[in-house]
């Protein structure tokens, strides 16, 4: 999510293969170390939709089709 | 007699044209103004809408048919709290007595679904750390969805990262009940219509 834009893709690719997956830790960690957030949306055990936030790339689950990064939130007005 | 007459009309033009002369050059400048070419820097009117559109579409395939249901017919989502024992029995075991209302660009609102008494606001924004002076606003889905997914995935820490305040600071609680009354009305016509699509019979 980018601020006056929506939904820009970042990066795409297959974690089978290990030069896209490289590529993926890569601009995994950028968007991190820019203050971003991440989470993947899934369906909960009850059916439910949720999302799991992850800090680290080791974190997103094997299934997960996307990771959505959105800017870190912080006390407002 | 012709003389003072000459001179008289000489000055009367000379006042007129010190006096029309200014305006006249204004009227000129707002006239070349008017047609001169003004090179627009890239800006794309559109761009704001689109920008919603992409992000209405990405909310509609993050949340559930009911939660998107929701935000498009009345405007904001509910969650369900995590933190204490209450309905949501599904979420690790715990459930919440409590709920929160999610809008676009607007705090958090903590309350009791049973009493539908209003408990905190939570003012929360999302930082865009590339633009050190201040940023242009997540669209209005992008913001609800970050909310939910910061919800739903880490309540402790969103709860945490927001200024609490009391209800009616920035979300006229008046609006809030009301919201929750449409809410109500809303989950009932819905659950009218699930039942009639399966087939049942309501109850007299």
């Amino acid at each position: 999510m980018k601020p006056g834009h929506g939904e820009v893709l970042i990066a795409e690719g297959d974690i089978e293969v290990p030069e896209e997956q490289e590529s993926l830790v890569a601009m995994f960690r950028a968007q991190l170390e820019e203050g971003m957030w991440a989470a993947v949306p899934r369906a909960s055990a009850g059916g439910r939709r949720e999302a799991q936030m992850v800090t680290s790339f080791d974190d997103i689950p094997a299934d997960a089709d996307r990771v959505i990064f959105f800017p870190r939130a912080a006390g407002g007005g | 007699m012709l003389l003072a007459l000459s001179a008289s009309v000489i000055v009367v033009l000379v006042l007129l044209w010190e006096v029309a002369w200014p305006v006249a050059l204004e009227r000129i400048e707002r006239w070349r103004a008017s047609r001169r070419l003004i090179v627009a820097d890239g800006y794309d009117p559109g761009r704001e809408r689109r920008a919603e559109q992409k992000a209405r579409a990405l909310l509609c395939s993050c949340v559930n048919d009911e939660e998107w249901a929701m935000y498009r017919d009345l405007g904001f989502i509910r969650v369900w709290g995590g933190l204490a024992e209450g309905p949501m029995a599904d979420r690790d075991g715990r459930g919440a007595p409590y709920a929160y209302l999610i809008y676009p660009h607007k705090p958090l609102v903590a309350y009791l679904p049973q009493t539908r008494r209003l408990l905190s606001e939570y003012c929360i924004t999302f930082l865009d750390e590339s633009r050190p002076y201040g940023s242009a606003l997540l669209p209005d889905s992008d913001d609800v969805l970050a909310k939910w997914m910061a919800l739903t995935g880490d309540e402790r820490r969103i709860i945490n990262s927001a200024n609490m305040h009391l209800p009616g600071r920035q979300v006229d609680p008046k609006q809030v009940r009301r919201d929750l009354w449409r809410l109500g009305q809303w989950e009932q016509a819905r659950l009218r219509e699930q039942r009639r699509g399966a087939g049942s019979v309501p109850a007299p």
